[in-house]
């Protein structure tokens, strides 16, 4: 093993053991079970340490093969950044400007899956700061579903997150945070973009407590 | 200390006691039936984290002062993460909650540490009490103020003004007594505890008559009643352990549970409210640390007050 692919080992296990010492995270496999088959895990965004609780909850093994997806406008802003993003976190980092961009986020994650990767991708684009639970999603998850039909989606809901580190604090509260992940959504037959997005992002908003309350109560 | 080695081999001999019953128990269930029944379930995790928490609290004793010091520092800080993860908080909170948590927990363990009585005693219910609120009207979010800022008080009190008192047991200078405040703390402990279990049980034998059905199921009458008068005795055969006489340890012990189980039925009150069961996972069949600790929550202050008035001149 080189050092690099080492320093990447203890980091991601050194923030595994931070966020399960501060949030005590636990991952609930509600709608599927750990497996070895590539995924693709979709989750809600609200704050810098969503990746990494998503990360700490799977298994190890899942863990050193899922990387996240990034926006690179923001972790190239400056150099440590973007040795922090690429060389320690191994994120996917895509470029989400429409107009300036040089490379297609597309050809990029599918790149990163081609080579094995799990991904995590967090559909809204970018932290959600608003009162709504879950902004509309953009369509980069309809084409990966496109694409790449024998990857599985796996909604995952981030719980308590957006109150340990909200979008601009610098240290967290420590308070408990679980993942809960849904049942795996597939692309039907000519089904439309946006009805598949609708879709997808109701599955994953079916997992907050909230609409859990609601659906467990009838 | 001869006091501490029996204490040990005492604990040792129910804990090993307890497993053997468990395991039995569980043998015998397995020859007819091919799924455990939950309760054996629960109760066989339940043991297990016993032998973890008696671990980990002998450790921390091994340690003296410092050692029980930390310990409580810990459980005030689980307790108040899971009592915080349920309370209602909005973004302006952020700094207030940091300070709960890396602020006044260390002060008040701090101040104990340095025995400083006049100013552990009233920091939290004083400077904490007047300092929260102001920090949170200077954020200037009003929305849900007041109810903000009663939860916040709320949570320091029990996780970390009143859990702070099992520890400050240690500084209390009782004549004749020196040097043994750890033995007081494993006198509070084990009937606070030891009464939980032996409400549990009798409850489990014999339970009927609920005290608050609208609260909790579990707590019956009998079970009170049981728990209190068999860990009377529990806190009498313990006097050993104590500058108390042998009525006076029973007596102690006595209140001690009752409290204790005021403070259960409180807890139960906030959980149902929130709509949960356990306050956490973090204790494996007991549920998370609060769980674990509200009887110890109203017992401690009231135990020290009490040790205190009358023992200390």
């Amino acid at each position: 093993m080189n050092l690099k692919a080492m320093m990447r080992r203890s980091c991601a296990m050194l923030l595994a053991g931070l966020a399960r010492g501060i949030t005590g995270v636990r991952p609930i496999w509600q709608g599927c079970s750990p497996s070895d088959r590539q995924r693709i895990y979709f989750a809600n965004h609200c704050s810098h340490g969503d990746f990494i609780l998503l990360s700490s909850s799977l298994p190890p093994r899942e863990r050193e093969r899922t990387r996240a997806v990034a926006g690179a406008d923001y972790w190239k802003r400056n150099k440590l950044r973007h040795i922090l993003a690429k060389d320690l976190l191994n994120t996917v980092l895509v470029d989400r400007n429409w107009v300036e961009r040089a490379d297609d986020p597309m050809v990029i994650m599918l790149d990163a899956l081609a080579q094995d990767s799990s991904l995590i991708v967090f559909p809204e684009g970018t932290r959600n700061m608003t009162e709504e639970p879950l902004l509309r999603f953009r369509s980069g998850l309809y084409n990966l579903a496109l694409a790449r039909p024998d990857v599985e989606l796996v909604p995952c809901w981030i719980e308590n997150m957006s109150r340990v580190l909200p979008k601009g604090a610098f240290l967290p509260v420590p308070l408990l945070c679980r993942v809960v992940f849904g049942t795996p959504v597939v692309l039907e037959p000519n089904e439309d973009r946006k009805d598949f997005l609708a879709r997808a992002r109701q599955s994953l908003l079916d997992l907050s407590p909230e609409r859990q309350k609601v659906l467990n109560h009838g | 200390m001869a006091e501490t080695v029996w204490l040990f081999i005492g604990l040792l001999g129910v804990l090993t006691l307890a497993s053997a019953i468990a395991t039995m128990l569980t043998w015998k269930s397995r020859r007819t039936a091919d799924v455990l029944p939950s309760t054996l379930v629960n109760l066989n995790s339940r043991i297990k984290a016993w032998w973890i928490m008696i671990g980990g609290i002998s450790v921390a004793f091994l340690f003296g002062k410092q050692g029980v010091i930390l310990l409580f520092a810990f459980v005030s800080f689980a307790a108040l993460r899971e009592y915080v993860t349920l309370t209602h908080t909005r973004r302006g909170d952020h700094h207030i909650l940091i300070g709960m948590f890396l602020v006044i927990i260390p002060i008040q363990y701090y101040l104990l540490w340095i025995e400083w009585y006049g100013l552990y005693s009233i920091f939290v219910p004083v400077y904490c009490f007047l300092a929260m609120p102001a920090l949170t009207a200077i954020s200037g979010d009003t929305e849900r103020f007041l109810e903000r800022v009663s939860e916040q008080q709320w949570g320091i009190m029990l996780s970390v003004y009143c859990i702070s008192h099992v520890p400050a047991l240690l500084t209390l200078p009782i004549p004749g007594f020196e040097g043994k405040g750890l033995l007081l703390i494993a006198f509070l402990i084990a009937t606070v505890q030891g009464s939980d279990v032996l409400q549990y049980v009798f409850g489990k034998l014999f339970g009927k008559h609920k005290v608050a059905p609208k609260i909790s199921p579990s707590k019956t009458w009998e079970g009170l009643i049981g728990g209190i008068i068999s860990a009377s005795l529990l806190g009498a055969s313990l006097a050993w352990l104590t500058p108390f006489t042998v009525i006076q340890a029973g007596l102690m012990a006595g209140l001690a549970c009752i409290m204790g189980f005021f403070g259960g039925l409180v807890a139960s009150a906030i959980k149902r409210d929130r709509g949960v069961k356990d306050w956490g996972h973090m204790i494996e069949g007991h549920g998370g640390m609060l769980d674990r600790a509200d009887s110890l929550i109203f017992a401690a202050p009231v135990f020290f007050h009490i040790v205190r008035y009358f023992w200390v001149p």
